[in-house]
């Protein structure tokens, strides 16, 4: 390792502002290959061992079931559409050779701009690209075009994020951006029944309809959809790494396993969404309506969002109290949009942006509650 | 009626290196040095020149600001260096030891005989006023404040700290007139908060005078900041008065004997030291004495402990509130993918992304590295682990960053000081300075509203 590090010692450009862009990419480079070996000189002389490298990788890591699975579940829905039978290798062949030119697209793009920020603001690059360049691809449906995922990324990392000062400073969940983004520049890329399949070169058999099962549901009801054992299962059209509630339940595991993510937000979301759910399964009057509450939550993008997307530190709320009200919030209003507005038969997008607006206002309801107790404490003479 | 406070919140930091209850062999202090840089906002006016022999006791410095407030030689013996910085700002005054222990006399006597102003002109005389400390600010005390009361901790949980039970054994007449005449200082009570997590020393147990409440729980249970929230905690306008049980013996003495005694006993430990143990020594001292012979190569010296302590070089000088010498290994060695999770076995982290999680009883020898990069905050949640206060740290800590003054004020500024956010800053992934946040913000604080 000493001669690796002694090489990129040598080849490190001057930090002179003449190639600032070589700069950055130099020591973005240098740093994921090397923690620098930075002491402390005030306050405490001893730190924890985590950075914010090793936990965004965490996040990755915990991703990594849905994209597995998401691979192999592209490959699935093509051969079960085109209706040839298939081995597993086929199949998970076909995923990813339709998944990696996404997720590489991402990454490329997203770190791209990255760089060039870095290389503007003369800051060292962060690492809040390494999740939502994972979160990207996964939130897209697979037939979507690789210059649609480009020009989101794009926008996605300049205007939800970088125009609020970079990794931190973000308002609303970056990868949640670019999925928005293009379900308004491009809505019939972005909804249907055509783009949650690939059909590649083959032609759709007859009778196969490639609608998600949200989007069967608001016409079908309960029994358009898959059983509640399928849809956890995860074996049904969907955005790429959405499907899977199992996959998706193992990411969770590590994130409240190693105190990543917030598991207070995961459970209140899923508690709102029941709740909500409950309450319409109640009311009832149309087939949509009387889908089942907890049937409800196994489809669509809510286990995902609720795991992957809530719980982003930096656009949930930060308070402890605060997390519960957001994540209830999230999962009512989710609930409401699917149910309310058939155009969006995939409320959870909206509903985290949403509670992403509404976070700071809620942090500061609890805050401001702290504050009123200790004023009520002072005595006044 | 005594409190009972349980701190749930926080942590214990076990390091290797752990002082032996045992005493080192006494060693000669050749000289020592105060440094006006260890009380916070301090503005000294020197009273000595080079060359000037003083007697222990004697005034070297005062406190611009209130000048009652004496620094006074620790030892006797000829002042050989004034040393200053920029702007000629007086960093330190060295006294070289003559060896002959003279020592200037003050009243002395029965501290419940004496008037309230006898006691505080003869402690501020003396030079053992800079002991009172005070919240809010945690900077010296204002000797003319009315306070409402005041608190003696008789424990530190920090890492490595020395165990004040063992260094009270035995002294339980001096800590007694100690407590008297802090008693009488003030209208309000006295606080004395004991260690719940064991049996505490018969002299804490035997005192009077005084409302003992036993504190028990991890780290930072034995800060007097998370004490005095959890008792009686610091509105605005209010001031409380704090010291360390350890400090009042110095004050027995001054009135048992009428001098000011500033010989200590320090835990000398961390994973550097080849016999931690427990030194006898004297505020201020070089530190060439005790660790000459005693320390592996590539350590870094701290006074005080591994978290708020000051880093000084190996022939430094013991700060004036620190009773405790650590020496940690040096850092400095760039980690190949080093921020990788559940690699290596010696990595210590508070989350559960090192194997550490899973051996809670384990010793580690951290060294200085800060294991990363500093970044904006991103995670939520960690700091709130590790703070046993009803304060929102991070807000406050972000109110500090931004000045705005009115809402440190409502978040909870004038109770806390650096040492409360010690654990916050190790535990912070983005690797903020949190202490020297709050410091400053403590400062400014302080200049603007008094």
């Amino acid at each position: 390792m000493k001669a690796l590090e002694q090489f990129m010692q040598k080849m490190k450009p001057k930090a002179d502002g003449k190639f600032p862009l070589a700069h950055a990419v130099w020591d973005g480079t240098y740093t994921f290959l090397f923690v620098p070996g930075h002491t402390n000189h005030n306050g405490t002389h001893i730190r924890d061992s985590i950075d914010l490298k090793r936990t965004m990788i965490m996040v990755v890591l915990a991703l990594i079931p849905s994209l597995l699975f998401g691979i192999y579940n592209v490959g699935h829905q093509h051969f079960l559409a085109i209706g040839e039978m298939a081995e597993f290798m086929d199949k998970f062949l076909y995923g990813a050779l339709k998944v990696l030119p996404i997720v590489i697209i991402s990454y490329g793009v997203g770190l791209g701009v990255e760089f060039v920020f870095a290389a503007i603001n003369k800051h060292a690059i962060q690492e809040g690209f390494l999740v939502s360049g994972m979160l990207i691809p996964l939130i897209m449906p697979v037939d979507v075009p690789l210059w649609m995922v480009a020009v989101a990324t794009i926008f996605a990392v300049v205007i939800g994020k970088e125009v609020f000062g970079g990794t931190g400073m973000n308002v609303v969940n970056v990868a949640l951006v670019a999925r928005a983004f293009l379900f308004f520049a491009y809505p019939t890329k972005m909804s249907g029944d055509k783009v949650w399949i690939s059909l590649g070169d083959g032609t759709a058999v007859d009778g196969f309809s490639g609608a998600t099962p949200l989007g069967k549901a608001v016409e079908g009801g309960v029994e358009a959809i898959p059983s509640i054992m399928d849809s956890i299962i995860g074996l049904i059209p969907g955005s790429i790494g959405e499907t899977s509630v199992i996959a998706i339940g193992l990411g969770a595991l590590i994130l409240i396993l190693t105190g990543i993510g917030s598991f207070r937000i995961m459970l209140s979301m899923f508690v709102g969404g029941l709740l909500t759910g409950l309450v319409f399964n109640a009311v009832g009057g149309n087939p949509y309506l009387e889908v089942p509450a907890l049937h409800q939550l196994m489809l669509g993008g809510f286990a995902f969002g609720a795991v992957f997307m809530a719980t982003d530190p930096v656009t949930a709320s930060q308070t402890a109290k605060g997390k519960i009200v957001y994540g209830l919030l999230i999962g009512i209003i989710a609930m409401l949009i699917r149910v309310a507005n058939p155009a969006y038969p995939e409320g959870v997008m909206l509903a985290i942006l949403i509670g992403n607006v509404f976070a700071p206002l809620i942090d500061h309801v609890v805050v401001n509650a702290n504050i009123k107790k200790r004023l009520k404490r002072v005595k006044i003479a | 009626m005594s409190k009972d406070v349980k701190i749930r919140k926080g942590t214990n930091i076990k390091l290797k290196g752990v002082a032996e209850k045992l005493y080192a062999n006494p060693v000669q202090v050749s000289d020592v040095v105060l440094r006006p840089d260890d009380f916070p906002n301090l503005i000294p006016k020197l009273c000595v020149k080079l060359g000037d022999k003083v007697k222990a006791g004697s005034p070297l410095f005062y406190d611009k600001g209130n000048e009652q407030i004496l620094f006074t030689s620790p030892i006797s013996g000829e002042v050989v260096e004034i040393n200053r910085g920029d702007k000629r700002r007086l960093l330190e005054v060295k006294v070289k030891a003559d060896g002959a222990n003279q020592f200037e006399t003050f009243k002395q006597g029965d501290p419940n005989s004496l008037s309230k102003e006898e006691i505080l002109a003869t402690i501020l005389k003396s030079g053992v006023w800079p002991f009172f400390r005070q919240r809010p600010y945690d900077v010296i005390a204002n000797p003319s404040d009315s306070p409402k009361a005041i608190y003696i901790t008789a424990m530190d949980t920090a890492p490595l700290a020395p165990d004040y039970d063992f260094v009270m054994h035995g002294q339980d007449e001096l800590f007694q007139i100690g407590l008297d005449a802090i008693a009488k200082l003030t209208d309000g009570k006295v606080h004395l908060n004991v260690n719940g997590n064991d049996n505490p020393d018969d002299a804490y147990k035997k005192a009077k005078n005084v409302q003992i409440n036993k504190i028990s729980g991890p780290h930072p249970a034995g800060n007097v900041g998370v004490q005095i929230h959890h008792i009686d905690p610091v509105n605005k306008g209010e001031v409380v008065w704090t010291l360390k049980s350890l400090d009042v013996l110095t004050i027995g003495k001054l009135f048992k004997e009428g001098k000011f005694d500033a010989s200590r006993v320090i835990s000398f430990v961390g994973s550097k030291v080849n016999a931690p143990k427990y030194v006898r020594t004297i505020l201020g001292a070089n530190i060439s004495g005790i660790v000459t012979g005693n320390v592996e190569d590539g350590g870094r010296y701290i006074s005080g402990n591994p978290l708020s302590g000051k880093q000084i070089p190996e022939n430094g000088y013991l700060g004036f509130y620190d009773y405790q010498l650590t020496v940690l290994p040096e850092g400095g060695n760039t980690q190949f993918f080093g921020w990788l999770p559940f690699t290596g076995l010696n990595k210590f982290s508070l989350s559960r992304t090192a194997l550490s999680f899973l051996t809670p009883n384990k010793t580690y020898d951290l060294n200085t590295n800060v294991n990363g990069e500093e970044r904006a905050y991103v995670v939520t949640g960690e700091y709130e682990k590790v703070f046993p206060m009803d304060i929102y740290p991070v807000q406050l800590v972000k109110s500090m960053m931004i000045e705005d003054i009115d809402k440190m004020e409502a978040l909870g500024v004038y109770e806390v000081a650096p040492e409360d956010f010690a654990l916050c800053e190790f535990a912070c992934t983005s690797k903020i300075e949190v202490q020297r946040v709050v410091r400053e913000a403590l400062d400014l604080v302080r200049k603007e509203c008094s």
